[in-house]
């Protein structure tokens, strides 16, 4: 009776909306329009850093200061950029950060699938208690460890190294290691009882089924870890001082030191070091919102 | 051993007049229990030795990257040191020093006005904006894609831009402010007007928490709107009756990372302003950076990380205690 009920409602609730006056309807699509109005202005305030940074990196350093600004400068000075590897080992920079960056994140996904395997496809006493601890770790502020494993670092002589930037990664990260093991226990455990009674051990169990099934979540993690390790700023400045080991953060702030007048070279080198994140945005955006939405949802 | 804790369970001495009864269950149990223990021993020590080999990095990674420094961080507590001499004991030195400092105050105020004004204004932005994604319009991942951008763009070139941006004399927004007839403003130069501009800058970094909250707004199941639109309510009543209780755990997790991540704010200060003017943007992370690496004062450094770190758990511990009262968890009634 009531669900009879609840349909001929739901029936006679679309059969309304249907109806609706027109009056009702223009007053939508006004709505509607006021709202697309919005949206625009608000991309067009987000896009503003972006085109300021572009169109700054190809003006003259007369043109930076002329106002009205010069959205498109005319000519473009395409110059600026060969400019910023004449003054300053900027190529250097951009090798040292691709070492890091490949190093921790190639780290980052191994050990994530390791542990994540052996926490996700292995029952053995102690491992609930572990995955507590994992979880725990996730809401700890970091910076209380700063300083003592700076001194770690610098005890074993690992100051002015690149290893304190991505030996970490190797150890895995609560957070990536969170993401592989709730993707793996998506994956029916028929799987690897059939490898196992098919006589595969654990490594080739992971490395052979689970490991080719994994391919979202390793996207995830290596985009993240791509980022953090391209991004990190505090990492470089306490522990890299050679200039010629300066990653492309901390070579970006030492040439806005040096060149601070010359904005527009200033633009260029900035140019550089964002170009390469917005590929990557643009080229694997879904596995990115993905993993952020995943965080967001395992909060819960 | 997962498998025989049920065993274990039924066999605690319980206070009650059938004690004895249940003492004897326990130890049929237990019989039954060791027996296969002995059955499984060898794959269950295979699993043990595999699980725990697996999981070794991470083991490693906790000793070595948590447990030990947070050990070792006790320690510098009462040393004063400097990486170059010895370290010495000077009992509770630190703490007389923080307690006199008038930066740590000042640090922690700035931090503070900061998290408790820009949080919430960041969760808000972030908010409508999923909002504004959410509705049915063509061309969606394109506003997402533009929304998100600045979330991406590495913070020492962001920073680097902002410094040209809320540049006083020909930076946009100044130029934008003139249209309406607004005086120019100094923005990073004005101790007053450096921390509004900061906040700012935060509204254009709250990507992730966007994404969170249009999944959350995604999720809402189509048949509980539905049933709410047959008990008579409209859009307005949808939304706030509904679709917002529904993912309240949602706006939950976004704040407690808000407030986690707000109080680690380093680089964009460390980039526009080092801490000024007048150390109106000296942000506490910064504070303990400039203690430990450009003073090199390891032990009192090493105090100011535990000050933080005490203030971001109690933090954290309240939020979840509130939390209890306006968060909404499905299932629970």
């Amino acid at each position: 009776m009531t669900t009879v009920n609840a349909r001929m409602s739901t029936a006679s609730a679309v059969k309304e909306r249907t109806r609706m006056s027109r009056a009702a309807r223009s007053r939508r699509i006004a709505g509607r329009g006021a709202l697309l109005v919005l949206m625009i202005a608000l991309a067009v305030a987000f896009l503003v850093p972006l085109v300021w940074l572009a169109s700054t990196s190809l003006k003259t350093s007369g043109q930076v200061f002329i106002q009205p600004i010069e959205w498109i400068p005319n000519p473009p000075q395409w110059d600026n950029y060969p400019e910023v590897f004449r003054r300053l080992q900027f190529g250097r920079f951009i090798v040292n950060t691709l070492y890091v960056t490949v190093m921790g994140t190639v780290g980052s996904v191994l050990s994530s699938l390791m542990v994540a395997f052996g926490l996700a496809k292995i029952r053995w006493p102690g491992r609930d208690l572990l995955f507590a601890l994992l979880v725990g770790t996730m809401m700890l502020p970091g910076i209380v460890t700063m300083i003592p494993v700076f001194i770690m670092f610098k005890q074993i002589g690992w100051v002015g190294t690149f290893y304190p930037l991505w030996v970490p990664s190797w150890f895995g990260s609560a957070f990536y290691i969170f993401l592989v093991r709730q993707y793996m226990l998506t994956l029916p455990n028929e799987l690897n009882e059939a490898a196992r009674i098919d006589g595969a051990n654990n490594f080739a169990i992971l490395w052979r089924v689970i490991v080719p099934l994994c391919g979202p979540a390793i996207a995830s993690v290596a985009i993240f870890s791509f980022l953090a390790h391209y991004n990190n700023f505090m990492g470089p400045l306490i522990y890299l001082s050679d200039n010629n080991m300066y990653t492309i953060p901390l070579g970006l702030l030492w040439f806005q030191g040096r060149f601070g007048n010359f904005w527009h070279l200033v633009m260029a080198a900035s140019m550089i070091s964002v170009a390469p994140v917005i590929a990557l945005f643009f080229f694997a955006q879904s596995y990115f919102v993905q993993g952020v939405q995943f965080a967001g949802l395992a909060g819960r | 051993m997962l498998v025989s804790s049920p065993g274990w369970a039924s066999g605690q001495p319980t206070p009650n007049p059938n004690g004895a009864v249940s003492q004897e269950v326990g130890a049929v149990a237990y019989a039954q229990t060791s027996q296969r223990a002995q059955y499984m021993t060898r794959s269950a020590r295979r699993d043990l030795r595999d699980g725990l080999l697996f999981c070794s990095p991470y083991i490693l990674g906790i000793i070595l990257f948590w447990a030990g420094p947070m050990l070792y961080s006790i320690f510098l507590i009462t040393q004063k040191w400097n990486m170059l001499v010895p370290p010495e004991y000077i009992g509770l030195g630190n703490i007389t020093r923080l307690v006199g400092d008038p930066l740590v105050k000042k640090s922690l105020l700035v931090t503070a006005y900061y998290t408790f004004v820009g949080v919430p204004l960041q969760l808000a932005v972030a908010f409508g904006l999923a909002v504004l994604l959410n509705l049915d319009i063509k061309g969606q991942s394109v506003f997402r894609t533009v929304y998100y951008l600045p979330s991406i763009t590495p913070a020492v070139a962001l920073g680097v831009v902002w410094l040209q941006i809320l540049n006083p004399q020909y930076g946009v927004v100044n130029a934008i402010l003139g249209w309406f007839g607004i005086a120019p403003i100094k923005w990073l130069f004005d101790p007053v007007a450096a921390m509004p501009a900061f906040i700012m800058m935060s509204l254009f970094t709250v990507g992730p928490a966007m994404i969170i909250f249009l999944a959350g707004l995604q999720s809402v199941p189509p048949e509980v709107l539905e049933a709410a639109t047959i008990d008579g309510a409209g859009n307005w009543g949808r939304f706030w009756k509904v679709k917002v209780p529904v993912i309240s755990p949602i706006v939950f997790f976004n704040l407690v990372m808000g407030i986690i991540g707000s109080f680690q704010v380093f680089t964009a200060s460390f980039v526009m302003t080092r801490g000024g003017p007048q150390n109106a943007t000296l942000f506490f992370v910064l504070y303990i950076y400039n203690q430990a690496f450009e003073l090199l004062r390891m032990g009192y450094a090493a105090v100011l990380s535990w000050v933080l770190f005490i203030i971001i758990m109690v933090f954290t511990t309240i939020q979840f205690a509130l939390g209890r009262r306006w968060v909404y968890y499905g299932g629970e009634l």
